[in-house]
Parts: C-alpha cells; structure tokens; sequence
C-alpha cells in the first residue's frame, strides 16, 4: 500500500468519523429542534393515540371521523390521498404486474438449476437470460416501482399539502414501464450490456433516468408548499433515495467509460447501491411511517432515527466492494468496503431500536392489521439481512459464503423478506385509501401473508445451509468439483418449492389487486383486517 | 426549503466523496496497472465469442477471477491458476468477472481444456462429456445438416446425446465462442502478485 493511499484512506475514515461526531453533537444540543414534538409531525392534533388502521372505529365509513378532534384529521388525509391518486396507482399497478413477470421467471430459473433439459432449445429462456430478466424485472420494476408508488403517496402526507406536479410523476411511471419493457426484451434478444444489475442497454437506461427524474419533480412542488415546519424522517430517506438513484444510475452506465478490473469497482459499487441507497432508504422510510400511524404512536426515539440516516448515508456508500472480497482490485478499497460494511451495524441498530421498540406493547395488532404485520416482519428481516450482511462482509465467512448459492439467500432476504414484505404492506394500506374501495377478501390477505411467510423461509433456510456447504466444499481442493455441484441439488429443489410458493402468493395478489379495481372493491365501509374487531353485522 | 436544499446537498456530497473513494481512485491506482507483456489483445473472432458469452449469459455461472491461495488455495489445487492481477483485465470490457460458482472458474479453461472438440460436445450437451452436469445445453448454437459440406465443421456427439438423423456441424457463434474460451489463458508470470505462485495454470 502506497504512502498516499495509505493516508487518503486514514482520511476519509477520520472525516466519516468526525461528521458523526458533529452529527450526535447537533442532535445532542438539538440544534436541529429534533425532540419528541418532531415525531408528531406526522399526526394531525388528537390524532395520537387513535390507530389509522382500522381506522374505522364502530360506526360507518372505514374512515369516518369518530368525533370533532377527529375531523381535521380525516379531511386532510382524504385531501391528500386524493391528490396523489392518479400517480400512485399508475405506478403500483406497474408494479403488480412486473411482480409476477419477474416471479414467473425467477420460479423458471430455479428450476433450470436442477432440471438443465427444461426448455433448453429455446434461446430467449436460456438461464443466462431469464435469470437477469428475473433480477431486472424484480428490483427495477417491482421494487422501485412500488417504492415509487409510495413514496408519492407519502409525500403530501408528510408535507400535509395536496401533492404539486402528479402529472410528472405519471408521465415518469409511463416513461418507467417503457424503459422497463425495452430492457427486458433486450436482454432476452441477447443484447445485455453484461454486467449484473447494469444488463440494460445504455441506451434503454437514459428512459430509467428521464423516469426518475420525472418522479422527484412533485417532490420539490409539494415541498416548496409545505404546511408543516419539521421535515419527519421519512421525508429524509425519500429525499436522499431519490437525488442518490438518478445519479448513480447515471454514472454507473456511462458506456465505455470504465474498462477493465476498474469496470468490476463501478459494477459492484453501484450494485450495492442500488440496495443501500435506493430501496434500502425507501423501506425503511415506509415502515418509518407505517408503523407509528397504524399504531397512534410516534417512534420512541426521533433523534436515533436521524443518526441513523446520516449514517446509513456514510457507510452505506462505500460497502460495494465487498462483492469482490479477494479478487484482483487492491487490498486498501477491499478493506474500505469491510470496514464500512461492519460499520453498517450502527444505522441497523437505530432502525431496529425505533421500530421494534415502539412496537412494544402493540404485538397484539399483528393480529389484525394486515399492513402492520406485513410491515413489521420486513423491518424484523431487515434487521436480521442487514446484520447477516455485516458478518458475510468479514474475510473469514466471505471465503466461505463468496460465489455460493448462500449469498443469493442473503439477496432474497433482503429484496423480499425485508424490502417487499414492507411493500406489501404499503399496498394493502394505500389502496383502499386512494381507490375508497376496501379489499374484497380477507382470506387472500391472510392466504397471501403465509404463503409468501413460509416459502421465504424455505427459501432462505435452503440456500443458506446448502450455499455453506457448496463454500466448504469449494475450499476442499481435493474434493472433485462436480461434487459441489451435487451437493447442492437437494436445496436448489427445496428453493424451488419454496419460490413456487411465494410466485403462487405473488399470484392470488395480484388477482386481488384486480378484483379490486374492476369490481371496485366493497365500498370501504369497514377495512379488511384478518379478524374482524367489529361484531358482525353491526354497522 | 433551505433545510430541504441543506439535506438533499449533503446527501449528494457524501454520495460524491463515496464516488471519490470507490471509483475515481481505485480507477486512477488500476488505469496505471502494468499490461503484462504476453497478454494478446482479443482477435475478431475472440471478441464476437466475447459477445456471444455475454449474451448466453454464462457470467452467471462462471466467475473469472482465481483466488489469492493467501486467501484460498484452493483454486490452485483445481488447476484454475495463479491468482488474477488489474493488468490481465486490461483488454476485457466490460469486465466478466462474475460472482457464481455453480460451474468452474474459466479464467484459464484454454490451458486447461485446449481441445476444440471437448468444447464443441460439451456445448451441444454438458451431460455428454460430464455426467449430472447441470449447465444448460447450447444445442441451437449448433446446426444439424443431412450431408455436411467440406467446409463445416462436423461434431461427433456421442451417444445417446446427438440427434436422431443427421450430422451436427458448428455454427459461427459456437466457432467464436470456442474461440474466446480457448484465449482465457492467463498463464504467464506476472510480477504483482502478492504471494509467491507458479505460473503454472495446472497447479503442478
Ligand atoms: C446454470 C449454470 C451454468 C451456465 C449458465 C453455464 N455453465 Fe458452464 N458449467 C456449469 C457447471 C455446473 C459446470 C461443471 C460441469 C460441466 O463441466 O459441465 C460447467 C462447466 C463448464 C466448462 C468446463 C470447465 C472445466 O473446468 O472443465 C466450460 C468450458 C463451460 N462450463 C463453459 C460455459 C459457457 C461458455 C457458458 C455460456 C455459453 C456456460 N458454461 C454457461 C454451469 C453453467
Ligand atoms: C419478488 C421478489 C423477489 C426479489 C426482489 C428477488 C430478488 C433477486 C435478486 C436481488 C437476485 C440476485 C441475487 C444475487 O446475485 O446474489 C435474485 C436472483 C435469483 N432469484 Fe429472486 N427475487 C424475488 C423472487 C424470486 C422468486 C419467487 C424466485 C423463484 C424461485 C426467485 C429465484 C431466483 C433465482 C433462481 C435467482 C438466481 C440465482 C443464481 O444466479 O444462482 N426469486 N433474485
């Protein structure tokens, strides 16, 4: 390690250390006035205490005002979900759709993995090309999209003003589902740009740029307008998600412009990204607002909630190379990543504080409320992916776990136990309030949660056992390389069980999500909760 | 609003020093990396095999970095050769390095399985050279003619792995894609390792 390197990396561990310093210092001597009153920005007066899920309470409309305090409420909510309408449900209706598309082909992929002969003489499904299709469709069509979806949802909620600029945001989910649709039958022409989670053609990726800018504009409108003096935390992560992903994306794509052993730098610090700065930010801040309106509850500490965006911000943007623990790029930027990576704990630890200590006490609402459980239980995974993530960072497990089937256990326990389980909570709890249709079945929302619950966890348990197993075995030099192959059979078959539950889950939900949009629900006189807190027949 | 502007632009500046730290100077540290001398430059053909392994999508399978044996030994056990150094990558763009191990590391399958042959039938059907093989088959990278003329280039896939009639004769991708694997050959010396390896691609 060169002298100057050498001191750049002491530097820039210094400067992340000192502006989390300057960070508590603020916090400490609230110089940014961030005390209990700022957790109540999100709640209209005497609104705390009284649950939005079910908001309905004994009489009448799901969200009729139960009395005078009640009322000021309820018309501001009604106000801003109606402004917010058209987008969010242009872009969470794309986001069904590219759910079990991306579904169908993950489901397909498994299965290859274990019978090879599978509708092997068809070029456009050849594993090379479904499996990227899978991961496309996945990450920037449901995820991002769906997060889209709420994150305009959230913003005239949060800025209590009706949302500025919606045409924007609907033009960008268009502009979105083109580039999205372009993408996916690139890579299944074979015209990949061949680097993971960058397989879309440049030229398809100027559309993902136009689209997301698109979606921030109503952002800045609405802000501008804001009725409210304090910026409540989610607002921060969805601020920071949307100026980090137009950026990244950008760079990350620029053609030609990073060769070689530097190219696997970009690729990977931008894959990460994508997780850290993009949909890690956006889950987080859902559930930073779900958990506390279906509750009435404001989050126990707000000033942890906002050391832990800063410093998800720090750490979160320099882990990317621990995809390349080992590999031919220097030793300094490896360790740069790990170090970050472990450093990661911190934000981790605030999120999992705030979210499941003001939970506590209210363990019994997961009984009912759909949108709290699916929130909940991805919070819960992702505390529990994250501090995985910490520990596959660290040389001695990576050298296990790197190239395995263990690490896209760790994938699918972030992307789906975490990241998607908080936006199928967010759906269940928008839809009925942007639509005023309810969900017409509360047997598919139950069906819908342990399908999707248990074949996650056959999913994770599998790969994860059977992923060690094959890195073991990887680093047996004298065990003949087939039989790693072998070895890992029996739990590819199992992730297929376990993936052919959550795609039949992904099925029944969006066969929901239609019912309820052509038939137009049952008019929300009562939310579907999974048991029922009214007697029946009383109205 | 300033406190909106106030967040946004410091969540932009740390994303720019991040930028800083992981991609301007790891590019400057590699762009400077030695080209070994005995690295070849990718020939026509190579480059279109490169394309067509892009576009089969075989990084998903198959990484093209060997370990460091002070990490791992072993990849050098295996015959997948001595560590890879930034200088051996100065041709590839964009980089194939991959994450997967399902298959073998192929960074030096062209020392290690120089025969066309061997390539040829394990494309048109893994299962045919390696038995419970789970890589996919290329068979439609493959044509199969009544009467193969002089020029093409006849396969023998062995039985009961090739078609009922006729003969299957390479098409041009198979051609360059057995091109570019028999060019991943990084067996040569390099001087920036940081252990003491052999340059021997086998191991032995
Ligand atoms: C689904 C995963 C998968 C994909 C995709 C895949 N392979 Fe493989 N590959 C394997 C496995 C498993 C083996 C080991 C068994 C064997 O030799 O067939 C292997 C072995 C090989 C070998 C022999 C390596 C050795 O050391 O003997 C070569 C060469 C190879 N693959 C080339 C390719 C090429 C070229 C492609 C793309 C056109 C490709 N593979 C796509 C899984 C895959
Ligand atoms: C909808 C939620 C899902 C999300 C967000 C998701 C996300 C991802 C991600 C991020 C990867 C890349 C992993 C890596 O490279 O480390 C991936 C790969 C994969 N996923 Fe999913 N996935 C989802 C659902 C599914 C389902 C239902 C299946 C069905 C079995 C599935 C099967 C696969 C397979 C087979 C791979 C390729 C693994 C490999 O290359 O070895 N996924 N997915």
């Amino acid at each position: 390690m060169t002298p100057t390197i050498a001191f750049l990396l002491a530097l820039t561990f210094l400067i992340s250390v000192g502006a989390l310093l300057a960070l508590v210092w603020s916090i400490a001597t609230d110089q940014f006035s961030h005390g209990a009153s700022a957790a109540r920005t999100i709640f209209a007066a005497g609104e705390v205490g009284r649950a939005e899920d079910p908001a309905a309470g004994r009489h009448g409309l799901a969200d009729a005002p139960r009395d005078a305090t009640d009322e000021e409420a309820v018309t501001a909510r009604r106000e801003a979900d109606l402004s917010s309408r058209v987008p969010v449900l242009t872009l969470l209706a794309s986001a069904v759709v590219w759910l079990v598309v991306g579904s169908l082909y993950g489901l397909l992929s498994s299965l290859k993995m274990h019978m090879p002969e599978l509708l092997a003489d068809i070029e456009a499904v050849t594993f090379g090309r479904i499996r990227p299709m899978h991961l496309n469709a996945v990450a920037y069509g449901w995820a991002s999209m769906a997060g889209l979806g709420a994150a305009v949802w959230l913003v005239p909620r949060l800025f209590k003003t009706p949302l500025m600029g919606a045409g924007y945001a609907t033009a960008g989910a268009w502009v979105w589902n083109l580039g999205m649709v372009l993408g996916l039958v690139s890579i299944g022409a074979g015209l990949s740009d061949g680097e993971e989670w960058l397989e879309f053609p440049w030229q398809v990726d100027a559309l993902f740029v136009l689209a997301g800018g698109l979606c921030a504009v109503p952002l800045l409108l609405t802000v501008r307008n804001r009725q409210v003096r304090h910026l409540y935390v989610t607002s921060w992560y969805l601020m920071g998600a949307l100026i980090w992903f137009p950026l990244l994306f950008l760079l990350a794509n620029l053609p030609y412009l990073f060769p070689g052993a530097a190219g696997a730098t970009v690729n990977w610090w931008f894959a990460h990204n994508v997780l850290g700065l993009w949909v890690t930010p956006i889950g987080v801040g859902i559930a930073y607002y779900m958990i506390p309106k279906i509750l009435g509850k404001p989050v126990i500490s707000y000033r942890l909630s906002l050391l832990g965006f800063w410093s998800l911000a720090l750490f979160y943007s320099q882990v990317g190379i621990h995809h390349l623990i080992g590999g031919p790029v220097p030793t300094w930027l490896v360790t740069l990543s790990i170090v970050h990576s472990v450093m990661m704990v911190i934000p981790v630890v605030t999120v999992a504080i705030n979210h499941h200590g003001t939970m506590i006490g209210h363990f019994g609402r997961l009984r009912d409320s759909p949108t709290l459980r699916f929130v909940w239980i991805g919070s819960l995974m992702y505390t529990a992916s994250s501090l995985q993530g910490s520990m596959e960072a660290l040389r001695s497990v990576n050298v296990v776990t790197h190239f395995t089937h263990y690490t896209v256990g760790h994938a699918h326990l972030g992307m789906y136990a975490f990241l998607s389980f908080i936006l199928f909570g967010a759906v269940y709890f928008i839809m009925p309030r942007i639509t005023g249709w309810e969900w017409p079945s509360r047997r598919l929302i139950v069906l819908h949660f342990w399908l999707a619950f248990s074949g996650i966890i056959i999913y994770v348990v599998a790969l994860s056992i059977g992923g060690w197993f094959q890195g073991l075995a990887l680093l047996d030099g004298d065990t003949a390389f087939m039989e790693t192959v072998r070895l890992t059979l029996p739990y590819l078959k199992a992730r297929s069980v376990g993936g052919a539950l959550m795609t039949a889950s992904h099925l029944l939900f969006a066969g929901h999500f239609l019912t309820l949009l052509w038939l137009g629900g049952r008019p929300a006189d009562r939310p579907t909760l999974f048991r029922s807190t009214i007697p029946e027949g009383r109205t | 609003m300033t406190r909106t502007i106030a967040i946004m632009a410091g969540a932009a500046l740390i994303l720019l020093f991040a930028t800083l730290m992981l991609v301007v100077m790891p590019y400057t540290q590699m762009a400077g990396a030695p080209v070994p001398d005995e690295l070849e430059a990718y020939s026509e053909a190579e480059l279109r095999g490169r394309e067509i392994y892009i576009s089969q999508g075989c990084v998903y399978c198959h990484s093209q970095q060997p370990r460091d044996p002070g990490f791992s030994n072993a990849d050098q056990q295996r015959g997948w050769g001595r560590a890879s150094v930034p200088g051996d990558y100065a041709y590839d763009q964009p980089h194939l390095m991959g994450t997967m191990r399902t298959g073998p590391d192929l960074f030096n399958i062209g020392a290690r399985q120089p025969s066309e042959t061997w390539h040829y039938i394990h494309l048109y059907n893994p299962r045919a050279v390696v038995e419970d093989s789970i890589m996919p088959a290329y068979r439609y990278l493959f044509r199969v003619v009544r009467e193969p003329l002089p020029s093409d280039t006849v396969v023998n896939i062995p039985d009961p792995y090739g078609p009922e009639h006729g003969t299957v004769v390479t098409t041009r991708e198979a051609k360059d894609l057995v091109a570019y694997l028999k060019a991943l050959d990084h067996t040569y010396p390099v001087e920036t390792l940081p252990h003491k390896q052999k340059g021997d691609a086998n191991g032995r």
